[in-house]
Order: C-alpha cells, then structure tokens, then sequence
C-alpha cells in the first residue's frame, strides 16, 4: 500500500514493456533493412508493429511517468501518502493485467494487428474475423479503469494532500505537469473506452455504429479516438517535461526561469490540446472550414511548447551548468524536443500533411517527440532520482558512455525516417521494391535503431551494477532544492515524521537565494509541526492556498483491491470469450469486493462509535 | 478555517494548536473530492455518448428515428419519478443530521422504491420497441445510451440499498455521514444525466424534424 513500492513497481513493470515494445521494434528493422526481405510474414508484421505502437504509448509511456509521481508526488508535496491508498493499488494491479491481456493471444500468432489506432472497418468482423481485435478492444477498456482510477487519485492528492503553506503556486513543474495529464485522462479517456466498447458491441452483439451498410459511420471511429488520443499524447509527455523542469534547474545551479509562465503552459498545452484532434484526420475529406480551424489551433500549441523550451535554455544560459549525467539527458531531451517540434509544426499545415501523411516522414515525428520528450527525461530521472530509490549512486562513467550512445543511435535511426518519408515511403509496409530508392535511409535507420538498443543496455546494466555496489548517496547527493531531498535515502514508510510547513519553492535553497516579492525572511518549517502521530494519519489540506482543513485517517493493508482487479480481468476474459455466465459471475466478485471495501470503518472514523437510536419524533 | 496560517503574517507560528475535524468529514473527507472526481470522468462519458448520437443522427440519410418520432408521456412520467427519488435520498441525511432515523430509514426506502419504479418503466418501454439492439442504426444508440443509464441506475440502486442498511443498524449520525453525503451524490448526478439523455433521445427528434 506504500506509494513508494508502488511507484517502484509501475517503473519496473513499464521498463519491462519497454524492453519488450524494443525487441519488436528491432526485430521490424532487421525486416526493413533490406528491400524484399522475408524475415517476417506480412501478417507477422502487422502483429508486431500493432503491438509495439500498443506496448510503448500505452504499456510504457503514461505508467512510467506515474511510477515516477507515485514515487514522488508525496515526497515533493510534504505528504505522507497519496490520498487513496488502496485505490493507487487497484490501478498498478489492473494496470498489470491488462498488460497481460494484451498480450494474451500474442503467443498464438493472434495478437491486434490493425495498428494502434485500429481504424473502421479494418477492425470490423468483416475484415478481422479472429480474436485479434476483441484482445485489443476489452483490453483498452481495462486499461482505461486502471488511467482513471490512477489520475483520479493524483487530482484529488493535489488538491487535498499538500503540506500546509504549499500553495498553488509553490509546487514542483513535475505536480503541474501529471495534474494536466491527469484532468486530462479524466476527460478524455471515456472517449476512446467508449470507442473500443462499440467496436467490440458491432463485432459480437451486432449494432451497427461503424457499419455503413446500415447507417453507421467509420469516421466516428477516427474521432472519438483521437479526441482521446490527442490529449493522451499531451498527458504521455507533460509530466516528463515537468521531470526537466524541476531537475534541470538543480545542475544549472539556479532556480527555473520562468516558473510562472511554464506552469500555464503545460496547462495550456492540455487545453488547446482538446482542440486538435482533427489534425490526425486532414485527409479524411472534413470540410475546409474545420480543417482551417485545426490547423490553426495546432500551429498554436507551438506558443506553450516555445515558451518551456526558451524557459529550459534561458536557465542553462543564465546557470553555472554541471555536466553530470541526468544534465546531459535533459540537455538532450531540449535538443530533440526541439526538431521534434519543428516537423510538428510542418505537419499542422494542412496542404503539408496531405503530402506526407501516413509517410515515414509521421513516424520520425512521433518517435522524435515520444522518445526525445519521453524516454530521454525517463533515464535523466532515474539517474536523478535513483539515489533517493536506493540509497546509492549511478556510475557517472557508464552513465556518460550510455547517454553519447542513446543520443547518437537515436538521431542515427530516427532522422534518416524524415528523408524516406520524404521520398514517399509510407508507414507500415512490411517490405519495399528495391528500386524505390529507400534502400539507403533504411539500412542507417536499422543500424541506429540497434546503435540506440545497445545504450539502453548500458543504462539497465549501470543499474544492476549500481544496485549491487553504488556508492552511498547520502540524503541529498545533487544538492538539490524540493522537499524530497530533505529525508533519509531511500525515505522512511511514513515519509516525513513531522508535516513540514513551506514558506516557498525552495525549502533546501532557502538563505541562499530569495524569491522575488518576499521582502520579510520567511523560512521553511520541517522540524516542527503537525505531529499526527495516533495511528496512520495525514493531514487534509484547503485546495488553493494549502491551509489545513481536516486529519485524514488512512486506510491499512487491504486485499480488496487486488480481488477487484483480478475479479475486473475475469470479467473481460469471458467477455473475451463469449462467456457470459462467468463473465456475470465475476462481475458478482466485482461488486463484492467494493462492498468489502467500502464498508464504513470505525477505525477510519467513517461511522458512530456507538450505534445511533432514533430521537423519537 | 482560513485562519490558521496567514501567509501575510509571518511572525505567526506556523503550526498553532487548532482544533481540526479528524477523520471521514463530509465535504472535507477524500470520498467526497473522489466522487466527483468519478463524476467528471462518468460525465464525460455519457457526453462521448451524445456525441455520437449526434454525429450519426447529422450524417445518416435515413428516416429518423426509423420508427416514428418516440412517444413522450410515459417518458415524462419517469422522468418525474426518478427526479423525485433525488429528494427522497435528500431528505434522508436530513432526517439522519437530526437523529430521525425512522424518518430516515422510510425517506431512503422510498427513494429505492422510486428508483426501482425508473427502471421498472424503462424496462416496459424497452419492451413495447418493435425494434431491438441489432436491428438498425437507431436501435443499436437507443439501447446502448439507455442501456449504459440503466447500469448505472442499477449500481446507484445498490448504492442506496447499502447506504438504507447502514442508516438502519445505527451507523451515522449528525457528524458521521460521510457516506450519504457521498452516495447521494452520485445519485444526484445519475439523475441529472437522465436529463440530458432524454432531451437527446426524446426532444430533439421532434426539434429536428421541424428543420427537415
């Protein structure tokens, strides 16, 4: 039930999609590397890059980040646990399962194969009729409780869970950035859970809504995944770009520039991000007035990301950088989030994207901006972080040869995809003639892409070995600034013994530098405080201005939630199959379990001591 | 509340002795923030829902609805009756803040009775379609919008079966009534998305047809 091994085990289950999602990438570039190669079976390699887009957007890249602010969120913000336990658990167990089910039907050769967006009618029972998409279709359902449950518990953690005097205004870019992603999953996942429940009612039960035999229309499809899918992109880079924001400043030696308008960027970003969907549908034949409007609306996204990246270098140019490990990937992340961007830009423009739409010139967008905004911040924030994990120290030396090899291989297999797609390469061909001229650009790109899997083996192998025989951290090793650094390494189960009180951003810095408006000395309390010590117990804040408003009881060890995600799976497995009574029988588990669950608890305070008699009257 | 730490007054200590509610505290306990956080996403939801709805009814080149324009009466009378369940479970934390628990116990066991007539109703209209879930467009987004409203009609049932248990064995009194301030809620919120699923699925054929 603690945060912290929870967010330790989403970082370690999600590493392990992302090793998986790599393999498949790289057994694609041995395919692709020469023309009219055969490695592969054209059914082989839908499979395989269907499953590799479903691995790494939805297996690694959101539950990364939420093991990371799972880990941290309660550490930065002064807390001693998030604000539902229990309910933290359910979504790492359903996050697990789910993984599992999706990968169910992979060893029989039956895995999704229409690509990650599945479009109508290719994913319809008339063109797939095996059990494919239904994997798909329930598991993205599942999944999506496993999202909601979890950004559920982040809003209300923030709003609710700070230390007193850590106001709106005084939390870490990381909170900003997975609070954006949050709310946004909150809104935004319905949409592609609903999309994947009717595609699975027409494919079994028999509506018609992606039919257009009878009415139904396939571009509904399109727009209610990527009303999701758009945000969901925003709420996979947000929080990793809130990880640089709080960690580069620490080897710039100076406080982020900017603070103010890189929190309402990430805001903004989400925001506008609401309204771009129809950008992924320019060539769908939508009427020219919606395309002016979603061009424009995602040519503007380019103002928030601008306003973070000039924040990222004005703090690098005006600090005194130290090049240490976690310094060189966010250096890096700026530099690939920078020509990520660009092509991005390049794309919003609508005669522009009908030329290079489902081109290789897309897919080195994408990988640009996931993996230079996503994977990059990942390794620089475990090698951050890693000391406050474990106590130890990550080798400085395989940390700098792993990050030149990553940064390499990556520009190496990535940039090349530009010119292919360029040259009228388009995406997910499982081979190509060999004249087409796009012999070259593949070869390189085949080669970086396992240039760049050789760096993420330094990196697992910098730490095993830092595991076993990292130097010890001490509590505060990069001398940084947040309250997390302020604990023992690793942190004690309840966190902070006493509620610390906050007078500004940088509780660690303060004396040697001084926020701008604060004329009066005003000091961080973290040794005197809010006791809170009957029981588990953490203390309830008011939501903008962090005053204390209630003691929360906090719930003990539970295995209600576990039984509920089992009982969850189930219930998919025999949807899956066409089970229905034991489909029925689990949801009977599943109403069971919250019952047990939600049963009032004397101990938490939520009924009478005493049972209460009517007054009469 | 709002006195405790004056961020314009440093010399005050920061953590003075004053009293805090502890523990499950209505407005303020994490269940409340949780459920309307669950309420958003849930509202979302049955937005995507209407949406569609919408899309399809502005693409098809059908006959809509294919049967006739639906028929108002009975609708409007469940309409009633589930809205009135609302102030049923209302009046019941009333009834309980001022230790009624008899009153209480009725007030709830009413609004359960109301709440099962909703679906008793819908389930007769369900009956008298000629059509059903497979047999075109517009019956596959009647049954799906109505059908996703009665599950969660049936989970808002079982909510307020639990909640009418715990209110009779003497759980909660004028303090500690977390419980029904939060299962209400939800309860609300099902019956306000009624309303929006019946302006959808019963009002605006008759507002589009005139457009036609």
């Amino acid at each position: 039930m603690d945060h912290k091994t929870i967010g330790l085990r989403y970082l370690v289950t999600a590493f392990l999609f992302l090793l998986m999602g790599g393999v498949e990438a790289l057994i694609m570039r041995v395919q692709l590397a020469r023309p009219n190669a055969t490695v592969l079976t054209p059914e082989q390699y839908n499979q395989l890059f269907t499953m590799h887009g479903v691995t790494m957007i939805f297996l690694y890249a959101l539950p990364v980040l939420s093991g990371f602010s799972n880990y941290l969120w309660p550490l930065v913000l002064g807390s001693r646990d998030m604000a539902f336990p229990r309910l933290n658990a359910l979504s790492y167990w359903i996050f697990l399962f789910a993984g599992i089910f999706l990968y169910a039907s992979f060893p029989t050769g039956q895995a999704p194969d229409a690509g990650w967006f599945n479009y109508a009618p290719l994913s319809g029972l008339e063109y797939s009729t095996g059990p494919n998409i239904d994997v798909y279709a329930l598991g993205m359902v599942l999944l999506g409780i496993s999202t909601t449950v979890g950004s559920m518990n982040f809003v209300v953690t923030l709003l609710r869970m700070r230390a007193p005097g850590m106001s709106l205004d005084r939390v870490p870019v990381l909170v900003w950035g997975t609070l954006t992603a949050s709310a946004g999953n909150l809104l935004a996942v319905p949409s592609v859970s609903l999309a994947f429940f009717l595609l699975w009612m027409d494919r079994r039960i028999g509506t018609h809504f992606f039919d257009v035999l009878n009415g139904g229309r396939p571009l509904l499809w399109q727009h209610l995944f990527w009303i999701f899918a758009h945000p969901w992109v925003y709420a996979v880079v947000l929080p990793a770009m809130g990880i640089v924001s709080d960690a580069l400043p620490v080897f710039c030696r100076r406080p982020l520039v900017g603070y103010g308008p890189v929190a309402l960027a990430t805001v903004a970003t989400m925001a506008i991000g609401f309204v771009v969907w129809i950008h992924h549908m320019f060539a769908t034949g939508i009427p020219a007035l919606a395309l002016s409007f979603f061009g424009a609306a995602s040519m503007v996204i380019a103002i928030p990301s601008a306003v973070a990246t000039f924040a990222w270098i004005a703090t690098i140019w005006t600090g005194r950088p130290v090049f240490r490990v976690p310094f060189l990937f966010f250096a890096g992340f700026v530099f690939l989030f920078v020509v990520g961007g660009v092509s991005g830009v390049l794309t919003a423009a609508v005669p522009f994207d009908w030329q290079l739409t489902d081109t290789y010139f897309v897919v080195a967008h994408l990988h640009y901006v996931l993996l230079g905004i996503n994977v990059f911040p990942v390794i620089g924030g475990i090698y951050f972080w890693f000391p406050k994990f474990t106590g130890k120290m990550m080798s400085e030396r395989l940390g700098k040869l792993g990050f030149w090899v990553l940064f390499v291989g990556f520009n190496v297999a990535f940039f090349p995809m530009h010119i292919a797609g360029l040259l009228g390469m388009p995406r997910r061909i499982y081979t190509y003639p060999a004249e087409m001229g796009w012999n070259t650009a593949n070869l390189i790109t085949s080669l970086g892409s396992f240039l760049f899997a050789a760096g993420v083996l330094i990196f697992l192998i910098d730490v095993l070995v830092s595991l076993k025989r990292g130097k010890p951290a001490g509590d505060n090793p990069w001398d940084a600034p947040t309250l997390e650094w302020s604990m023992s390494s690793p942190p004690p189960p309840y966190n902070f013994a006493v509620v610390p009180w906050l007078a500004s951003r940088h509780p660690l810095w303060e004396g040697r530098i001084d926020e701008p408006g604060i004329t009066v000395p005003m000091r961080s309390q973290l040794d005197e405080g809010y006791l809170l010590a009957q029981g588990r117990e953490a203390l309830g804040t008011t939501a903008l201005e962090a005053n204390p408003d209630v003691i929360l009881k906090m719930p003990g060890d539970s295995y209600a939630p576990f039984w509920l995600a089992a009982f969850a799976t189930l219930v998919f497995a025999g949807l899956a199959l066409g089970a229905w009574i034991f489909a029925g029988a689990m949801l009977a588990g599943c109403a069971v379990s919250i019952v047990v669950w939600l049963w009032p608890e004397r101990a938490l305070i939520q009924r009478e001591p005493v049972a209460v008699r009517d007054a009469g009257g | 509340m709002s006195d405790a730490v004056d961020l314009n007054q440093p010399s005050r200590e920061p953590a003075q002795p004053h009293p805090l509610p502890v523990g499950s505290a209505g407005e303020r306990s994490g269940g409340w923030w949780g459920c309307l956080t669950l309420i958003a996403t849930e509202g979302s939801l049955f937005g995507y829902l209407i949406f569609s709805y919408l899309y399809l009814v502005s693409q098809t080149p059908q006959h809509w609805p294919p049967e006739g324009l639906p028929k108002l009466g009975l609708g409007i009378a469940n309409t009633a009756i589930l809205l009135s369940s609302s102030v049923f479970v209302w009046l019941c934390e009333r009834c309980v803040r001022r230790a009624r628990l008899r009153w209480a116990v009725a007030s709830m066991a009413l609004g359960v009775v109301l709440g099962c007539a909703f679906m008793g109703i819908q389930l007769i209209e369900w009956r008298a379609h000629p059509y059903g879930l497979s047999t075109h467009l517009y019956g596959s987004l009647y049954f799906t919008i109505t059908g996703f409203h009665m599950a969660h009609v049936a989970v808002g049932i079982v909510v307020l079966l639990f909640l009418l248990l715990w209110t009779a064995l003497g759980y909660f009194d004028e303090q500690r009534c977390a419980a029904l301030t939060i299962g209400g809620l939800y309860w609300h919120f099902v019956d306000v998305v009624w309303l929006f699923i019946f302006s959808t699925l019963y009002l605006t054929p008759y507002l589009f047809r005139e457009w036609s």
